[in-house]
């Protein structure tokens, strides 16, 4: 057992705790916990396959903005809300997840059974997932789908805020008074009138 | 860097089409849409993960990773719009129950 090794199945292990977790956990904040630990595990993965680009990007993207996200919009909508996780349809959606399951299984097990490959990793080039390496593919093969991605965040960014805006404006409130100090300034506006509101019948 | 059973790469198969499978467990079997939604970002990880373990072994360029780095960005968009719906489908109904989401039904 190598070190590389133990590290393989100590992060494998921490990624699969935490995806159990966020299938099991009754409480969402539990879940984004688990989602957190599922991503931290897989950054260590990313370091072990030289791909130190992405471990970063993963853990500024992902653990520092989705799981952040995540549990804002848990902390917004409040403690919840007691989901009960049994409705009508519950019987139906625990089979379909097991064939799903299933299928998932056997087609791992199948790719498992169909490759056949050297035991080692090979040597990997020393700029092998490198920051300028990837960042050269990114900008010279891959220019055209990031400014695409650009793009798309902006749309993005531009459909998340139009979905919660609310709509239409909310009521103006207009005094109910002729006074027009009060329908103005909607109270005392000199110094000797403060703490007391204007008479809600103007003196004529 | 060999395992006493079959060798590295297979093992990286396997753990994302673990990993793929519990996120479309959880997607399918979970009612509440925020669990759905991390379902999700957990299948994306899966690809990603197989996307990196496979250019590491086979590729001689880094496509591989340059497809997960645009992984990674289509996945914050798609996590910023989902919970925008989620908080909007929230006001609407105060549930994120997704069973809850049949207004065109009636």
């Amino acid at each position: 057992m190598t070190a590389g090794i133990v590290f393989y199945l100590f992060c494998s292990l921490v990624a699969l705790i935490g995806a159990i977790t966020v299938v099991v956990a009754k409480n969402p904040i539990r879940a984004a916990v688990g989602l957190l630990t599922t991503i931290l595990g897989i950054a260590g993965l990313f370091l072990l396959l030289n791909a130190q680009f992405l471990a970063a990007i993963q853990l500024i993207v992902y653990a520092g903005a989705v799981v952040v996200l995540f549990i804002f919009v848990i902390m917004l909508l409040g403690p919840d809300p007691k989901v009960s996780e049994e409705g009508h349809r519950t019987r139906v959606a625990r089979g379909v997840g097991g064939v799903a399951a299933l299928l998932g299984m056997g087609a791992a097990l199948y790719a498992l059974g169909g490759s056949v490959q050297p035991a080692e990793l090979p040597p990997a080039r020393p700029e092998h997932g490198s920051v300028e390496a990837v960042g050269g593919l990114i900008f010279s093969a891959g220019l055209v789908p990031f400014e695409l991605v650009t793009a798309l965040l902006v749309v993005a960014i531009v459909g998340a805020i139009a979905l919660v805006r609310r709509q239409g404006r909310p009521p103006r409130r207009v005094p109910a008074t002729d006074n027009p100090t009060a329908r103005l300034f909607g109270g005392p506006v000199h110094p000797r009138d403060g703490g007391k509101p204007l008479p809600k019948e103007p003196v004529s | 860097m060999t395992l006493p059973i079959g060798n590295i790469l297979d093992h990286y198969t396997l753990l994302a089409g673990t990993l793929f499978a519990l996120g479309a467990v959880g997607f399918l079997v979970r009612r509440n849409m925020l669990i759905q939604l991390m379902s999700i970002e957990l299948m994306l990880n899966a690809v990603n993960l197989a996307l990196v373990a496979y250019n590491r072994v086979h590729g001689a360029d880094m496509n591989g990773q340059m497809f997960a780095f645009f992984v990674v960005a289509v996945a914050a968009a798609e996590v910023a719009v989902g919970l925008a719906i989620v908080v909007a489908f929230f006001r609407l109904k105060s549930t994120v129950h997704s069973d809850d989401a049949d207004t065109l039904r009636h």
